[in-house]
Formats: C-alpha cells, sequence, structure tokens
C-alpha cells in the first residue's frame, strides 16, 4: 500500500523562558491515501503541535525540531526550505483550526480567502477563482454562494464558518487534510453536519484526513484508525474496532470510560483522575504512570516498547508483558453492544 | 447613509452650542480686560470702548449676539488690532497651520506606522529594539526641547535648514518634525503591539498555512487588521497636533493660527480667543467625524449605518 504521509520519530520541543517543553517526544505514525486517522487525547498531550508540524507552522524558533522525520511521497518536510514548504502548504497538505470564530481574515471577504490558495497554486485568474469560489461554497453546502461569497466573516454564523475554512482547505484538492479539533468549538447539531460534510467530501476527492480530536465519541464514526496520544507520545495505535472493542492500554480504558455510552444510560462517565504530565519536566518512564491504576514499579523509569497485538495495532504498556499480571479492563470501558461504529 | 451623516451635522451643531456658550461664561468669569495693559486708560476712554465693542450691554444681550453671529462665522473685529476683523486673522494664519499639521500627521502616521511593524516583525530582534528605544525618547521628550535640539543641529551646527519663520518648504521641515514626534512615537508602541497580537492570531495561522509567503501574509492579512488601532487614533492625534502646534509656532517663529491664539490669549483678545477656539472646536469635531467614517471603511464589522455609528 502506498503511504502518503510516514512520520518518524517525531520530536519537538520548545524553549522557553523556564525550561524546556518536551511537546512531541517522538511520535510515529502512517498514512495511507484517502484514508482517515484519528489523532485522540487529552489536550495538552501534544496534537497540535504534531498537526502544526507537518506543515511547519510551528513557529520556530521557540519551537525546534528535535529529530525524527516527516516523510510526505518519501520527501522529508523538515528539510524543505520555508519556500518548497510555501509550495506545499494549501496544495498538497491543508489545516482546517479548532476555532472558525477566529480563523479566518475579519476585513477580508471570504471570496478573497478562498481565492488566494487558487491564485497562489492554480495560476488562476482573480475571475476564475471567484467562480471557483462560488462552487466551492455550494460544495461544502452554503446556501446562495453567489452572494455569501462576498460577505465578510463575522455576517456568517460559526458553522458557516468552519464550512467556508474547509472550501479554503480543499480549494485545491490537497492530498492530505488535517482537521484540529474541528467540531469542537460547535454546537453538537453543527458538530455532526460538519463531520458527515468531511465524510461526503472525502468521498468526492479522496484526499486522506488526519481528524485530531479529543473526543472518542466523535472518532467512532468519522475515522478508519486511531492514534491515542498521551504526554507526547502515541501510547496506542490500531483500527476502529481494535481501540473501541479490544483496547489494551490504561489510557485508552480511561478515555473510553469517559465517553457517554448508547445503551447503559445509567452508568456514570468516569473522568480520569488527575492531570496530563508537565512536558517541561516529562516523566523518564510511561508518560501515564502518574494517574494509572495499574501502575508498577517498572513502568516509573522505563518506558515500554510497542506490542504488536495484531497487524494495525500496536500499544505501549508494560501490562502487555509476559511477565505482567493479567488485567482485564474495567466494566466502565467496555464498548459492549453499543452501536459506535456506524 | 445620508442619514446617519444628517444624525451627526446635528451632533456637531449641538456640541459647538455648548462650547460656544462655555467660553464665552469662561471669558466673562476670567479677571482683567483687554483694556487693562501697562497704560492705563483714561476711565472716559475707556468707558468710549467698551461702548464701541458692545462690553456696556446687559451680559446675556451680549451673549445672545455673539451666539448669533458665531453661528454665521462673524467673530466681529479684533480687540487689540484695529480693523482687522477675527475672520481675517483666522484667514491669514489658517493655511500655515493647515500645512504644518498634515505634514506633521503624515510624518507621525508614516514613519510610526513603519517603526511599529518593523519592531513586532523583529520581535526581539535588533530592530526591534532600535525601534522601541526611538519610540520611548519621543515619547518623553516634550516638543519643545525636541525643536530646541533640532533647531541646534540642523539649523546651527549642520546649517542644514532654516532656524525659523515659514518661507519654503525647507522651513516646514523642523517644526513638522518636533510637532510629529511625540505621536509618532506614540503610533509605533501602538502599532507594534497590535501588530504583534494580530501576528500571533489564528487567521495569520490559516493564511500561512494557504501557502502564502511571509511578505504577503504580513502585508496583507496582517497590517489591514493590525492598523484599526492606529485609524483610532486619528482623532487623538489631530488634537495632539494641534496644541503642539501653540508651543511649535510659538519657537519656530511661524505667524500660524495656533500663535496667534496664544499671542490673543495673552492679549485678552477676547474676540480672537473666542474666534479661535469655535474654529478650532469645528476642525475637531469634523475630523472626528472624518475618522469615523474611515474607521467604517476599513473594518467591515463596523457598519455605518442608519441607526447611527454601531459595533
Ligand atoms: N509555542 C509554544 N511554546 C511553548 N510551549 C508550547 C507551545 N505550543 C505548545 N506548547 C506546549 O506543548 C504542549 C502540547 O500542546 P498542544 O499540541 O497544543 O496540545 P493539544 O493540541 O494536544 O491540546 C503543551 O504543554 C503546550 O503548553
Ligand atoms: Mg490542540
Amino acid at each position: 500500500m502506498s503511504k502518503l504521509l510516514e512520520v518518524k520519530d517525531l520530536a519537538i520541543y520548545f524553549d522557553t523562558y523556564q525550561a524546556e517543553v518536551q511537546a512531541v517526544r517522538g511520535v510515529s505514525f502512517e498514512l495511507d491515501e484517502k484514508e482517515t486517522l484519528a489523532i485522540v487525547g487529552e489536550s495538552g498531550s501534544g496534537k497540535s503541535v504534531t498537526a502544526q508540524s507537518l506543515m511547519r507552522l510551528t513557529p520556530m524558533p521557540p519551537g525546534k525540531f528535535a529529530g525524527g522525520s516527516i516523510l510526505f511521497n518519501g520527501e522529508d518536510l523538515t528539510k524543505k526550505s520555508e519556500s518548497q514548504m510555501e509550495s506545499i502548504r494549501g496544495k498538497d497538505i491543508s489545516m482546517i483550526f479548532q476555532d472558525p470564530m477566529t480563523s479566518l481574515n475579519p476585513t477580508m471577504t471570504i471570496g478573497k480567502q478562498i481565492a488566494e490558495g487558487l491564485i497562489k497554486h492554480q495560476n488562476m485568474s482573480k475571475k476564475e477563482a471567484h467562480n471557483r469560489g462560488v462552487e466551492l461554497l455550494k460544495l461544502v453546502g452554503i446556501p446562495n454562494p453567489e452572494k455569501r461569497i462576498n460577505q465578510y466573516p463575522h455576517e456568517y454564523s460559526g458553522g458557516m464558518r468552519q464550512r467556508a475554512m474547509i472550501a479554503i482547505a480543499l480549494a485545491c484538492n490537497p492530498k492530505v487534510l488535517i482537521a484540529d479539533e474541528p467540531t469542537t468549538a460547535l454546537d453538537v447539531t453543527i458538530q455532526a453536519q460538519i463531520l458527515d460534510l468531511m465524510r461526503d467530501l472525502q468521498q468526492k476527492t479522496g484526499t486522506a484526513i488526519i481528524l485530531i480530536t479529543h473526543d472518542l465519541g466523535v472518532v467512532a464514526n468519522a475515522a478508519s484508525r486511531v492514534a491515542v496520544m498521551y504526554g507526547g507520545k502515541i501510547v496506542e495505535t490500531g483500527n476502529v474496532d481494535e481501540i473501541f472493542y479490544n483496547p489494551k492500554h490504561p489510557y485508552t480504558w480511561g478515555l473510553l470510560s469517559s465517553m457517554p455510552k448508547i445503551n447503559n444510560g445509567e452508568e456514570e462517565l468516569q473522568a480520569i483522575p488527575g492531570s496530563p504530565p508537565d512536558l517541561a519536566d516529562p516523566p523518564k518512564g510511561c508518560p501515564f504512570v502518574a494517574r494509572c491504576p495499574y501502575a508498577m514499579k517498572l513502568c516509573e523509569n522505563h518506558m515500554p516498547e510497542y506490542t504488536n497485538l495484531s497487524d494495525t495495532q500496536k500499544t505501549a504498556c508494560w501490562l502487555l508483558d509476559e511477565r505482567a499480571p493479567e488485567v482485564e479492563p474495567p466494566e466502565s470501558a467496555i464498548v459492549g453492544g453499543a452501536k459506535v461504529h456506524g | 447613509m445620508a442619514k446617519y451623516l444628517l444624525k451627526r451635522l446635528v451632533y456637531i451643531i449641538v456640541s459647538l452650542f455648548f462650547i460656544i456658550t462655555i467660553t464665552f461664561f469662561l471669558m466673562q468669569a476670567a479677571p482683567g480686560s483687554p483694556f487693562a495693559s501697562e497704560r492705563a486708560l483714561t476711565p472716559a476712554l475707556e468707558a468710549q470702548m467698551n461702548e464701541a465693542y458692545g462690553l456696556n450691554e446687559p451680559i446675556h444681550v451680549q451673549y445672545f449676539n455673539y451666539l448669533f453671529s458665531a453661528f454665521q462665522f462673524d467673530f466681529g473685529p479684533s480687540i487689540k488690532y484695529v480693523g482687522q476683523d477675527v475672520t481675517e486673522i483666522i484667514a491669514r494664519s489658517f493655511p500655515y497651520s493647515l500645512i504644518l499639521g498634515v505634514e506633521a500627521i503624515l510624518i507621525a502616521l508614516s514613519i510610526g506606522v513603519l517603526l511599529g511593524v518593523i519592531a513586532a516583525v523583529k520581535h526581539n530582534k535588533f530592530g526591534d529594539y532600535t525601534a522601541m528605544v526611538i519610540a520611548v525618547l519621543g515619547i518623553s521628550v516634550p516638543s519643545f526641547i525636541m525643536a530646541t535640539i533640532l533647531q541646534y543641529i540642523f539649523a546651527i551646527k549642520l546649517q542644514a535648514l532654516p532656524i525659523a519663520r515659514f518661507e519654503s518648504f525647507a522651513h516646514t521641515i523642523l517644526p513638522a518634525v518636533a510637532l510629529a514626534t511625540t505621536p509618532l512615537a506614540f503610533i509605533a508602541r501602538l502599532m507594534r503591539s497590535s501588530m504583534l497580537d494580530v501576528l500571533h492570531s489564528d487567521y495569520i495561522k490559516t493564511a500561512k498555512s494557504k501557502g502564502l509567503s511571509e511578505r504577503v501574509v504580513t502585508y496583507k492579512h496582517a497590517l489591514r487588521n493590525a492598523i484599526l488601532p492606529v485609524v483610532s487614533y486619528l482623532g487623538p492625534l489631530v488634537v495632539s497636533i494641534l496644541t503642539g502646534s501653540f508651543i511649535i509656532e510659538k519657537i519656530f517663529g511661524i505667524p500660524g493660527l495656533g500663535n496667534e491664539f496664544v499671542v490673543s490669549v495673552t492679549n485678552r483678545d477676547y474676540t480672537v480667543i473666542m474666534g479661535t477656539t469655535v474654529f478650532f472646536s469645528v476642525l475637531l469635531l469634523v475630523s472626528i467625524l472624518l475618522v469615523d467614517l474611515l474607521y467604517g471603511l476599513v473594518d467591515p464589522r463596523i457598519k455605518v449605518t442608519d441607526k447611527g455609528a454601531s459595533k
């Protein structure tokens, strides 16, 4: 299978006044053409930094690549010059951001904001770009696009702005679309609409999507594979069924327990007690050790290797070592019978 | 739009009414009289003068006479300079002030914005520190000291520019720069901080994610948004240039309106004081209206509607 994107041992640190923040500490994943990979984890686990570094949008300095590579079609993006990156951004890889209220330029019409990429990457004239803009707005489901295209962001609702952002991102038919919490800032009903739209468009255009979210509930219907990220590392990865029905990492169990389930409404949602580790002083061993109910002495000082559970599932946890005690996932983490995969 | 303008014009007229009224009664309350100078007039002569200028009338009559003619832009004759109308004095001196003021505003805006942008783009680098040192100096050195320093360096030492008076463009440079310094420094700081805010905003990241170059992102996306606070500062800028002109025109011996105003105050030349005050007020009120209209043009979120200026 052709790998579109291969991230290997990526590490990104920030130099701040107090300390060096190790936001991403050796992350590896792959993205195939036309697939959707979800990256899930609590806030502060390094998802956005990872995502933005794929487009080299992380501010450097204070940020810096501390190791690893990002291979896009076999070429290492960490080695590209700024101007080479400019011809990749928006054309091969695009991004939509969390907050549609602030991610559009308030003093520029939506039409102009869509047109910019088209003019830059596809050598369109202003007129052509405008017409294509109308088509794109229609494609993302904005009513009355001929009129709407000349409006400013403040004349759009939140959901419509996110649709416009998607139109901007998809304007040049990118190979990869990175969506960093695209629905987090939206109402629940709008969230579902935006996710549906992204799935529809993916079927039409064949764009591969990296969907970043802190909400496993979003993942079930939207992605085919999931990477669970915590403390700057990927602790478990697998396809959607594996992550939901056969999770092996206690952090994944925690995420599943804190997700509302459809069939057992009486059960309480269980948030994971404690808070994510301080990445300015990251734990030597497993990042989850401080909050893990099954933590052993070993976990504190030694980061577990990945255990391959299947061709697709990999988990980094000492519990999977043959010498470790047998541990069953808690009741609350079992997605038994719940129809999550739609 | 037309309705909005009409409404704003009514506001201007109402404000003017209050300004005229207040200045009139303040003048009345101020001690001294225009005829009280070193050489006292004989009582008979003073009575005659008061008669001639209508200063004998009861105060409310004087007030209504004044109000009536002020709205026709007739401020009567100067009390100190026989045979000169206040309107004439204003018409003669204002062009100097206008040229000087416009020049100073252009200098303050262009260089201030430029310094601010450089400082923000070169954040925490040499360019930033240089620009901010200039800005802090500019804000802390009063304009009259700046004027003297400029005269000393450029007119006396270097002999490059004329030291005073107003005869050619070269004469305008030093006073315009002196007048511009403080607002320039203020604009530079304002522009720097607003540019820094904007450069860190999400939509700049969006713009970059489209593959736009650093230059296009800075000038096409950031600048237009970052300049909004500077546009709102244009009103206070006009005020600052105007009050600054009182001193600067004096130092550089420029026969402008600011100078006339200062002279009229020392002379207690009632009619000239009130005439210039009203004229300055009109100038300010109209500039503020223009700034508001301009803001509506620059920021699409502010719509100049029939309901009035609204956010
Ligand atoms: N510009 C920056 N300077 C310093 N630290 C940063 C910067 N950007 C992100 N970080 C740190 O990196 C860590 C991961 O952040 P982020 O990727 O935004 O998390 P997530 O998207 O998973 O919520 C956080 O601890 C955050 O404080
Ligand atoms: Mg994030």
